[in-house]
């Protein structure tokens, strides 16, 4: 059946079962490749968008359930104040080294910075212990998020 | 800004037959042999990028008329930082910056870019592409950046001497005549290579041992970076799959039509030993996947458990091994020892769960196939697509993509030769994406090895035999069977040979058992992962035996190894080792001289009343050699950390039945944020050579966790992962 997404300000139309979840259609039907697969369970967080504002684990999403509410995806994350505080963040800590897990990494800590412009440590374990990263940057990831929050409060 | 071909090229449309056979020709006339073999699968227009290079002194450099320098890297990025620490070897010598340079993949040559601490295979493993490159690396940036003065002396008809290069730019000192590498890399080309090059004295490195942005940094954080699993050839397929649940099984028979009635599959493959759908998206693939009935041959393996494997190892330690190394007389020495401390340890099967799920896209031809990957070891993944095909190896094309984590696993390419095993039953490009617990399943695994080892001590406490004999699967007799000699191999022994520590008489033996029903395969650290669990916990034990302090014992047996005895004193300062800790709060030391490089931690754990251990902060020390990117040292080392405390309080693959019992991240589970320990990384100047950080800082981080809940509780663990159940309180 036919679906009407509201996609990074863009309406797209995906023709695919009411059960898909949100994740393959973004990567195999619409080619956007930033979120990624990591474990089909929401249990590693790779593939988390933000469904109105709100982190969201795009493996588990039924694309019936989204609706016209608004996606947000890694590839458009920069365009939000808290999206490209923390990108810039991540460059300058030097977060990512794989890199394959950093696209959900992001999306959380951007959806945290969102919600609470000032997180605690134990903020951001709350907020961020659903994404595994492999690679372990998770130290990085800590400095980066508060060094993210800095700059917001600066108005950067 | 960087600019990166490397990854965007992976989106270009597939070089056609003819633009290669153009290319080909028009290489030749521009560049000669070399050229060729390294811009032929990244023709994304042929013609035009042959006509742009005018100077390829050696494989790993081009630099255009137009200034264009291209590096061209010969191991793959997969989070190590390699794309940044290689660049900055040939930039120091050639005299660019690293923001001058654009980075490329190379092809699969074994030739040109052979790993020669690999046996000449073109694999990135062993933590070694910094040590493999550091001479020949410089070389080739300082060969070209003579070239290139000689062709700006000439044109200018002054002495070379009397000219040096900076940024990218011949310049003459005395009249100030400058030339950018662009305008004189044509001249270059028609230069002498020079014989010998004098290389940069460490004082004058201007780039080597400062922390250096990485390259691949900004697609990372955009979602821009491409990896395997994000290639998208035109019309593609999305395949899932799923193999025998036993290894060594068959396919008895396939039930398809309702997976064949889900919306968007489009095709059922059967092989022998696995199923695989095609579809529109993952989605379907995975719908169809489920909706199959699959029954299964589970052959020889189907009643197989771990403790089979794991009593078979125990038997082979009370047979004689092959001797890896022996010092003195280890016999004479523990008759006359004396206390004598015996133990026996055991590791489990390890899964590697990167998290990139294994992937592979294939577009077999009839008359040649393209493989869209991110590997290790793109020559045998090259080789193995032409294995299956029946094709010619030059009829192969493999594009190599950014590796969402390897840690050894891409080193294997079973996945390329079961994704071109399904596409050659389909019309088309098509991408097999296993499913999380299909890679979980389907990984070839860190083995399971099993140590009897023993020590006798003089009456003061110091050890003066070591007898350790151990038993487990030879990755490398497997993998490189030229570097199996004897019934040894380096990979194997390394960590439980060559110690740090001055041991007057010492005997170690290996038993090489290949576990039936479960393929092996090298893991984050490899041969280490495993000795220096097994030798720093026992010489823990000795300490306690000795009843002296675990520092001050490995102290005073490392006069003979300076740098060993170095990190050790930093790790145990910086730590603050010896101020009282709370109750049941312990911290506990490891040393290792593994991958060339001398590290030392100080790991400091908590356990919980029900036996919980949450390791708080661990201290490194680390003498690497010369520090080539110090920024990457310590990512690796926090990396290498986190996955090394994930391996010792979490990681075990069980089979039962035959079959691997764990599936996804519920039940083999990786550090999170909230577990995440503090690390602190020391690094001492050195201007040795430089050793390998990818991996080293998961081996020396286990022992010293389980040295840290020893201390912590009195409780000695022997056998990974932590029994939380064995350290509740009594």
């Amino acid at each position: 059946m036919t679906h009407r997404l509201r996609i990074n300000g863009t309406v797209r139309s995906v023709d695919v079962d009411d059960d898909t979840p949100l994740l393959w259609v973004l990567r195999d039907v619409l080619g956007m490749t930033g979120t990624k697969f990591g474990c089909g369970r929401a249990l590693c967080g790779a593939c988390t968008v933000h469904i109105d504002g709100a982190p969201a684990r795009s493996c588990i999403t039924a694309i019936s359930t989204v609706g016209d509410k608004a996606v947000t995806t890694i590839e458009a994350i920069g365009k939000t104040s808290h999206g490209r505080a923390v990108q810039r963040a991540w460059l300058e800590v030097e977060v990512p080294q794989c890199g394959y897990c950093q696209s959900g990494q992001i999306m959380s800590a951007s959806a945290l910075l969102a919600k609470n412009p000032r997180p605690s440590d134990a903020d951001i374990d709350a907020a961020m212990s659903g994404n595994i990263c492999r690679c372990g940057t998770y130290i990085r990831i800590r400095e980066a998020i508060k060094r993210a929050a800095q700059a917001n409060g600066k108005g950067a | 800004m960087i600019r990166d071909p490397a990854f965007r090229a992976t989106r270009s449309a597939p070089a056609t037959d003819l633009s290669r056979r153009r290319f080909l020709q028009a290489g030749a006339a521009v560049g000669g042999g070399l050229l060729l073999s390294f811009t032929l699968p990244f023709a994304e227009s042929g013609a035009e990028a042959a006509d742009a290079v005018a100077f390829a002194p050696n494989a790993f450099i081009r630099i255009g008329r137009d200034g264009k320098i291209v590096l061209v890297m010969p191991y793959v990025e997969m989070g190590q930082g390699t794309y940044t620490s290689i660049p900055m070897l040939i930039a120091e010598e050639l005299e660019v910056d690293l923001k001058q340079v654009q980075i490329e993949h190379a092809p699969p040559n074994e030739k040109l870019y052979g790993n020669p601490l690999l046996g000449g295979i073109q694999a990135t493993g062993n933590s070694n592409a910094v040590r493999a490159s550091w001479q020949p690396l410089r070389e080739a940036g300082a060969t070209a950046r003579t070239m290139l003065i000689a062709a700006a002396a000439k044109r200018w008809n002054v002495d070379p001497a009397a000219c040096r290069a900076q940024k990218g730019v011949v310049l003459h000192e005395s009249t100030g005549r400058t030339a950018r590498y662009g305008e004189l890399s044509a001249d270059a080309a028609r230069m002498a290579v020079p014989d010998k090059v004098a290389l940069k004295r460490p004082e004058d490195f201007k780039l080597i041992g400062t922390p250096a942005k990485r390259l691949d940094t900004p697609a990372k954080v955009n979602g821009t970076a491409v990896y395997g699993i994000d290639a998208r050839p035109p019309g593609v397929k999305i395949a899932t799959l799923a193999q025998s649940p036993v290894f060594g099984g068959r396919v008895k028979s396939v039930d398809d039509k309702a997976a064949k009635a889900v919306k968007g599959v489009r095709q059922i493959v059967r092989l022998d030993d696995a199923v695989a759908v095609v579809a529109d998206h993952m989605g379907a693939a995975k719908k169809g996947l489920a909706a199959l009935k699959i029954e299964w041959d589970e052959g020889l393996h189907a009643r197989l458990t771990t403790e089979d494997i794991a009593r078979e190892l125990e038997k082979a330690t009370l047979d004689r091994g092959a001797v890896a190394q022996n010092i003195g007389d280890v016999d004479q020495a523990m008759a006359g020892a004396a206390t004598k401390v015996e133990a026996t340890y055991q590791v489990p099967f390890l899964a590697h769960a990167t998290m990139e799920p294994m992937n592979c896209t294939v577009h077999v031809r009839k008359d040649g196939c393209e493989v869209w990957v991110g590997t290790q070891a793109i020559a045998r993944a090259q080789a193995a697509a032409a294995k299956v095909t029946g094709l010619p190896l030059d009829r192969v094309v493999v594009h190599n993509h950014l590796i969402g984590g390897g840690f050894g696993r891409r080193l294997e390419v079973d996945g390329v030769t079961r994704a071109v095993e399904i596409a050659t039953h389909v019309d088309g490009p098509l991408k097999v994406v296993w499913t999380r617990e299909e890679d979980i399943q389907h990984d070839m695994y860190r083995p399971y090895w099993f140590d009897r080892i023993s020590a006798g001590l003089d009456a003061k406490g110091m050890p003066v035999a070591w007898n350790n004999r151990f038993a487990g699967a030879s990755i490398i007799a497997r993998y490189l069977p030229p570097a199996f000699n004897n019934g040894l191999d380096p990979d194997t022994t390394e960590g439980a040979i060559d110690l740090a520590y001055a041991l007057p008489n010492m005997h170690v033996e290996y038993a090489r058992v290949e576990p039936p029903g479960i393929p092996t395969a090298f893991w984050r650290s490899v041969g280490p992962s495993h000795n220096v669990f097994v030798t720093e916990s026992f010489m823990d034990e000795l300490a306690a035996a000795a009843k002296q302090d675990p520092v001050a014992y490995r102290l005073a047996l490392l006069d003979k190894t300076p740098r060993a005895k170095a990190v050790l004193q930093l790790a145990a300062n910086k730590a603050e080792w010896g101020k009282p800790l709370p109750e049941r709060v312990g911290r506990g030391v490891s040393l290792q001289f593994v991958f060339a490089s001398y590290m030392a931690h100080v790991a400091e754990v908590e356990v919980a009343s029900d036996g919980t251990v949450r390791v708080r902060r661990v201290v490194c020390a680390v003498d690497c050699g010369i520090a080539v990117n110090p920024d990457t040292i310590q990512a690796q080392i926090q990396s290498a950390v986190m996955f090394g405390v994930t391996a010792a309080l979490h990681g075990e693959i069980t089979l039962k039945d035959g079959r691997v019992q764990q599936s996804n991240f519920h039940d083999y589970p990786a550090l999170r944020m909230n577990e995440a320990p503090a690390v602190e990384v020391h690094i001492v100047r050195s201007s040795e050579p430089p050793g390998g950080m990818g991996e080293a800082g998961t081996s020396a981080v286990v022992p010293a966790v389980t040295n840290a809940i020893f201390a912590a509780t009195g409780k000695r663990l022997r056998k990974l992962p932590v029994d939380t159940t064995a350290l509740k309180r009594a």
